[in-house]
């Protein structure tokens, strides 16, 4: 057991995990989170904290997934390498720990230019493959990036993100046994619509092993509407979503298309527990945390396994 | 070479209120080859100058002159015989060129007509884009000879992100995606295992973050 | 109160708009006499400089006559004109000049009747527009001091200014 965290015990223990997502605040309300946080307890193992997700400022990942802890929950805190250079993340990995975080997700962040602070210097010191390799030194080797020692190792079930569909196509497997060679412990991909390739990318996963060094988590985010699934298709980078998805939301019409797209959502969580390497799944429900529960218990997923 | 781009004419203009003489210098180095500061910008500056201060009823009186470089001492003495007289010196050279005359002409302000921008190359007339980022430590020996500090959105040494889509940046769709380039380039030239290591973090003190450089050879030293 | 006469200065290229001028002539067509036609081998010889200096020496309106677009004697010479007249407008708009003061048109050889049309309409374009912005300042004399000669400046001026260099009259 490297961190003893929820999600790290039902992964190793042959479950197949549930994770969910948290947006914080744009500023310092804590009631946002307390709602959010009543519609995820008791359907996710362990819930991703956003990191000024699209760069814009938001309650700082580390003090939400602090929040969390005290809430009963688990976070998973997510650190960007847009904002930070490596002395304030070693520095935040140390205090993430002593607050009683146990999952970090390493991610190289969206450009600043997406954000409402596009005039901001970005700092990109470390890539998020680097930042991986950073963790697992200080957590393995009880040591930071100079080679000093460590008073108090943190011990964190290292993640990062994986998208199956952004290009080139050929090299994101390799990509992402760069990232089991930097020794990550879980991987959670972007949302999934296209099936297909996906089923064609974890093959490609299967044929170099990785799906036994790694542990997989499919993302999936269940569409609100046609426009939303045409938003995603054509204005959001690495995301693919086939014409049958769009036409069956189309063919939904607008008071069907809320259901349509949890049935597509039931359906596609069904498919990937049959896939073999994916060991579960990360259920991403944008702004539409209501319908987690429901997706979670129509998907067989309920009750969570406690460990 | 180093790419600049001209101020907005009323940025300039606002620069020069107080002046009723000056000197315009322009630099046949890195700004004539990218058409911002060379002899022929300095000519048209100068004319809208004159039209804009005429039409306010205050006119003004450019002295113009392109030096071969701004960045060495030798090169500024054809200002130095001409500068008396007048109030301020505009150049149009790069920020260093602006600087450096500052520091040899401390009785005048020197005022900078043009915005530095990036070292880069001619794509093709009128087109420039940059290259390199002049981090102190090249390493284009592991990237097929293409940048990933400087073309890269992100400066990522292990790219592409995941917002690399049909070889372009998520943040332009005209921008290319750097990692899509230093593939398709290492496949070319069959050493795509280049990139199955992790690339090692950068010594950013190299950098500029390391504070501000200076190179010397003793051997060249009078 | 005088009426305005502009002073217009007109870079024509010579194989099709110094030709229509030409023409013009010929066909005995009446157009202003406001017009200053300067000859050049092809539109595409215009510098952004000349144009600001036109105006810097009194014009109150300057337009550029090049081929038809496609029919260009150099092929893409009034292509690049196009380009360069965009660029001093935009520029003459941005100090408060006013770009609508400078034009390009297009024209062939064959085109008499057009040359004096465009004559015409620019004429009065600028007459309404009144005189250069650098005229109602004119008690204290354009100060051109110690201008270099465009290195070009030899293939200017063919049935040229009047008035030769220093200040285009106004009437």
């Amino acid at each position: 057991m490297k961190a003893g965290s929820n999600l790290e015990k039902i992964l190793t223990g042959g479950r197949f995990a549930v994770t969910g997502e948290l947006g914080p605040p744009k500023g310092a309300d804590v009631a946002i989170i307390e709602r959010k946080v009543k519609l995820l307890k008791g359907n996710v193992d362990a819930i991703n904290v956003t990191d000024n997700q699209t760069a814009i400022v938001r309650m700082s990942s580390i003090a939400v997934s602090a929040l969390l802890k005290q809430m009963g929950l688990e976070p998973t805190m997510q650190m960007v390498c847009r904002d930070r250079n490596r002395i304030a993340m070693q520095s935040d990995i140390f205090g993430a720990y002593a607050l009683g975080i146990r999952n970090i997700l390493c991610l190289s962040g969206d450009h600043q230019k997406f954000g409402n602070h596009p005039t901001a210097k970005n700092v990109f010191d470390l890539d998020s493959i680097q930042l991986i390799q950073t963790v697992k030194k200080m957590r393995d080797e009880h040591k930071v990036l100079s080679g000093d020692e460590i008073e108090g190792v943190p011990q964190m079930f290292i993640g990062a993100a994986a998208n199956p569909f952004a290009d080139p196509f050929e090299f994101r497997v390799i990509r992402l046994a760069k990232k089991a060679a930097a020794g990550v412990d879980f991987i959670q991909t972007q949302c999934i619509y296209d099936m297909d390739k996906f089923e064609r990318f974890m093959q490609m996963v299967r044929e170099r092993g990785l799906h036994e060094k790694i542990f997989i988590l499919a993302g999936v985010t269940p569409l609100k509407s046609v426009g939303m699934a045409r938003y995603m298709k054509e204005k959001v980078a690495g995301m693919e979503v086939p014409d049958e998805i769009i036409n069956r939301m189309k063919a939904a019409g607008k008071e069907k298309a809320k259901e349509e797209g949890l049935k597509i959502c039931v359906e596609q969580i069904q498919r990937l527990k049959t896939i073999p390497g994916v060991h579960g799944i990360h259920l991403m429900a944008i702004e539409w945390e209501e319908v987690v529960h429901e997706i979670i218990e129509r998907a067989g997923l309920l009750p969570r396994p406690t460990v | 070479m180093i790419i600049a781009d001209g101020k907005p004419v009323k940025e300039i203009m606002a620069m020069i209120v107080p002046y009723q003489k000056i000197v315009l210098a322009g630099c046949k180095g890195c700004v004539t080859v990218c058409s911002a500061g060379g002899e022929k910008e300095v000519g048209i500056l100068a004319s809208a100058l004159h039209l804009a201060r005429q039409a306010e009823g205050n006119p003004i009186e450019i002295k113009e002159i392109s030096l071969e470089r701004q960045c060495d001492t030798e090169y500024l003495e054809p200002l130095r015989r001409d500068i008396d007289g007048y109030q301020a010196v505009l150049s149009i050279a790069c920020g260093a060129g602006v600087q450096f005359l500052a520091e040899k002409f401390r009785k005048h302000p020197i005022l900078p007509g043009v915005n530095t921008t990036f070292i880069g190359v001619t794509e093709e007339q009128g087109v420039w884009t940059e290259r390199c980022q002049s981090c102190g430590n090249c390493l284009l020996d592991q990237t097929g000879g293409i940048c990933p500090i400087a073309r890269c959105s992100k400066s990522l040494m292990n790219g592409p992100c995941g917002g690399s889509k049909a070889g372009k940046c998520e943040i332009d769709s005209q921008v290319d995606c750097g990692w899509q380039l230093i593939y398709d380039r290492l496949k070319d030239l069959g050493q795509l295992d280049k990139l199955e290591k992790v690339m090692p973090l950068k010594d950013w003190s190299k950098n500029r973050d390391g504070g501000p450089r200076k190179r010397v050879r003793e051997d060249l030293k009078i | 109160m005088d009426k305005f006469e502009p002073t217009i200065v007109a870079f024509c290229c010579h194989f099709c708009a110094y030709t229509a001028a030409d023409l013009a002539g010929t066909m005995r067509l009446q157009y202003p006499p406001n017009v200053r036609i300067i000859r050049l081998p092809c539109t595409g010889k215009v510098d952004v400089r000349f144009l600001l200096e036109a105006f810097e020496k009194g014009a109150d309106g300057v337009y550029v006559a090049g081929c038809l677009e496609g029919d260009c004697h150099f092929l893409t010479g009034n292509f690049r004109a196009k380009k360069r007249v965009a660029y001093a407008k935009r520029l003459l708009d941005e100090i408060g000049f006013g770009g609508e003061r400078l034009e390009m048109y297009n024209m062939s050889a064959a085109m008499g009747p057009r040359f004096a049309e465009v004559a015409r309409e620019m004429t009065e374009k600028i007459r309404k527009l009144g005189p250069s912005p650098i005229k109602k300042n004119a008690e204290r004399p354009v100060q051109s001091a110690e201008r270099k000669e465009p290195a070009s400046g030899e293939e200017m001026g063919d049935a040229g200014l009047q008035g030769k260099s220093g200040s285009l009259k106004g009437t």
